[in-house]
């Protein structure tokens, strides 16, 4: 069963096409990764999908509701956002970047129930920033940081969570980090995860299905195995990869430059 | 100590301080009190004493009105330091400083015999006039009002106004008549003006706090909060609807009070944090509390002459602001 599903999108941004006719679903309860060279309308898919962005024709479905006919409020309890940049102008600390994403629950001038209350140490216990509960952000790593903002994302309690380009900026092994503790919400918690990565490695390793994406054009999407592949991959990015099979996952060894008139 | 006991404990303080600076400051001036005075004009008006009726009819307008306006722009600058993101945001930003002037100007120039409470009813609507095209212009691109736009065409809109006032001043002989307004003076406020204008500073001030809560979420970007569910178009424009009033009506009463908007938050977040369900309320009796306090020392420094408290705001303020940024200056 698909949750998201578009049809025959297409997004202006800046007065430039950038997404053309794009029609994808994605499924519920896994994991699924988009991927594509920078500005290939990733983030732009993403954020139409989040109804960040409103499209100039066709439409984005959730859960077989066109996203225009759905309050914004109802959208805040079935789909967190998690943008690629994420600045605060406050120096907050993490509960308190945690407590908001409770807000869709809440109703104008209430306090914190204790069903918030449980959902936020809930959501800071998932994303192991339990500890950090009273530090500022600005005293964090980007890892710690990063893993702050997804406890916010985890509290708002959706059945799906949309991330844009999450590693970004992090160490190698706070990008592990975050990829385990997504890959732990879409097993133990059964969220559908949507996702921009940049590392095709990660993304190979940690979805159920990709959907690759050139010049706001759908270029391939189907399972990890259908998509990786050397030719699929020059296409896209324009690579010559050197693919090898990683407990039954394609991993990219190397890659170079392809260059054309050589012999495949 | 618990957060909520500390922070009941710092709002009973400002509160405390307020007290007693309204007393002070209805006892002492160019003239000073004995507290039966004080307890007669209030409670056994007596119309035929001078004393009774300095304090009843000068005084203590003009105590509830620096009351009000220390309030009403610190909260100003609060809101408007959130809406930007900018830590040295005021509502002079959006220009309604330059407008209020520059109806002023035209009233002094073109009608010369207006009362005070006209020539302020017109500098309200020059406020509201600056702030408006500030609003408009900012938001001609199709995108949402980027507070960077906001503030530059501020900056814009000012510097127009400001400069046609002061050619305007200059070609009618003005300086002297508006010198007194651009450094902050306080002592025209008068019943009939409270009557008029203090129930638009109560209402803003009353809609600021019902909305401290939605303030907090303008430190997310704007995709973050529409992803929380929420309406930032709305949330932005009823905060500045609620400065153009509260600094409008102020600026209009008493002139361009500089600072006020500037540190009296910072103050605020510095005692009780970042969440504005806390900053907002203590802003608000801070802001009074310095004002009434500058108020106090502009009256009683030089007797009988009277030194605008803009000045004393500044000479008091400023030094406070730059330790508290000294010691603690990621807090800004």
């Amino acid at each position: 069963m698909n949750i998201i599903e578009t049809k025959k999108v297409c997004v202006n941004y800046d007065k430039k096409l950038t997404i053309h006719d794009l029609s994808i679903q994605i499924p519920k309860g896994q994991i699924t990764t988009l991927i594509g060279p920078n500005g290939c309308g990733k983030s732009t898919l993403i954020r139409t999908i989040a109804r960040l962005l409103k499209p100039c024709d066709g439409s984005v479905f959730l859960d077989s509701e066109n996203i225009e006919q759905k309050k914004t409020s109802e959208m805040a309890k079935e789909m967190a956002v998690l943008p690629q940049s994420n600045e605060v102008a406050n120096d907050l600390t993490v509960q308190e970047l945690v407590t908001f994403g409770r807000i869709p629950y809440r109703h104008r001038f209430s306090t914190l129930s204790k069903v918030d209350h449980e959902k936020i140490d809930w959501a800071m216990e998932k994303a192991s920033v339990q500890d950090l509960a009273k530090r500022r952000l600005s005293t964090l790593s980007g890892g710690q940081r990063q893993r702050a903002w997804i406890a916010m994302a985890v509290a708002q309690d959706t059945d799906t969570i949309i991330l844009d380009e999450p590693t970004t900026y992090l160490d190698l092994t706070h990008q592990l980090d975050v990829m385990l503790l997504i890959k732990e919400l879409n097993e133990k918690e059964h969220r559908t995860i949507v996702m921009a990565l940049h590392d095709l490695n990660h993304a190979a390793r940690f979805s159920d299905q990709l959907i690759a994406i050139k010049n706001g054009y759908l270029q391939t999407c189907g399972p990890v195995n259908q998509v990786i592949t050397r030719d699929n991959l020059r296409n896209i990015f324009n690579i010559d990869a050197k693919i090898i099979q990683d407990h039954n996952r394609p991993m990219i060894l190397t890659y170079n430059r392809w260059r054309s008139g050589e012999s495949a | 100590m618990k957060a909520s006991v500390k922070y009941s404990l710092q709002m009973v303080i400002a509160l405390v301080v307020l007290g007693l600076l309204l007393m002070l400051s209805v006892r002492y001036g160019s003239n000073s009190n004995t507290g039966s005075t004080v307890f007669n004009s209030l409670f056994h008006f007596d119309a035929s004493s001078i004393d009774q009726r300095i304090i009843r009819h000068i005084r203590i307008p003009r105590i509830i009105g620096a009351m009000l306006i220390g309030a009403a722009l610190a909260v100003s600058g609060a809101l408007m330091q959130s809406v930007t993101k900018n830590p040295m945001a005021d509502s002079g930003l959006l220009g309604i400083n330059a407008g209020a002037a520059f109806m002023l100007t035209l009233c002094f120039t073109f009608f010369p015999k207006m009362s005070t409470l006209n020539t302020t009813a017109f500098s309200v609507v020059g406020a509201a006039i600056s702030a408006g095209l500030v609003f408009a212009i900012s938001s001609l691109k199709k995108s949402q009002m980027s507070p960077t736009i906001l503030v530059l065409s501020g900056l814009a809109i000012s510097a127009f106004f400001t400069a046609i006032s002061e050619g305007i001043a200059l070609i009618a002989n003005l300086k002297q008549d508006l010198a007194f307004w651009h450094f902050g003076g306080i002592s025209a406020v008068s019943w009939a003006q409270l009557e008029r204008l203090g129930p638009w500073i109560i209402v803003g001030l009353v809609v600021v706090y019902l909305m401290s809560g939605n303030l907090n979420l303008l430190s997310l970007t704007d995709d973050s909060i529409k992803s929380l569910g929420k309406n930032i178009t709305a949330i932005r424009l009823i905060s500045l609807i609620c400065v153009v009033i509260l600094s409008g009506v102020s600026v209009s009463l008493v002139g361009n009070v500089a600072f006020v908007g500037l540190i009296i938050p910072h103050i605020a977040k510095f005692l009780v944090g970042t969440n504005n369900r806390k900053v907002i309320p203590m802003t608000i009796l801070l802001g009074a509390d310095l004002t009434v306090l500058a108020d106090l020392i502009a009256r009683t420094i030089n007797p009988p002459q009277e030194t605008p408290f803009g000045i004393i705001i500044s000479i008091v303020g400023v030094p406070f602001f730059i330790y508290l940024a000294r010691r603690d200056g990621n807090q800004l």
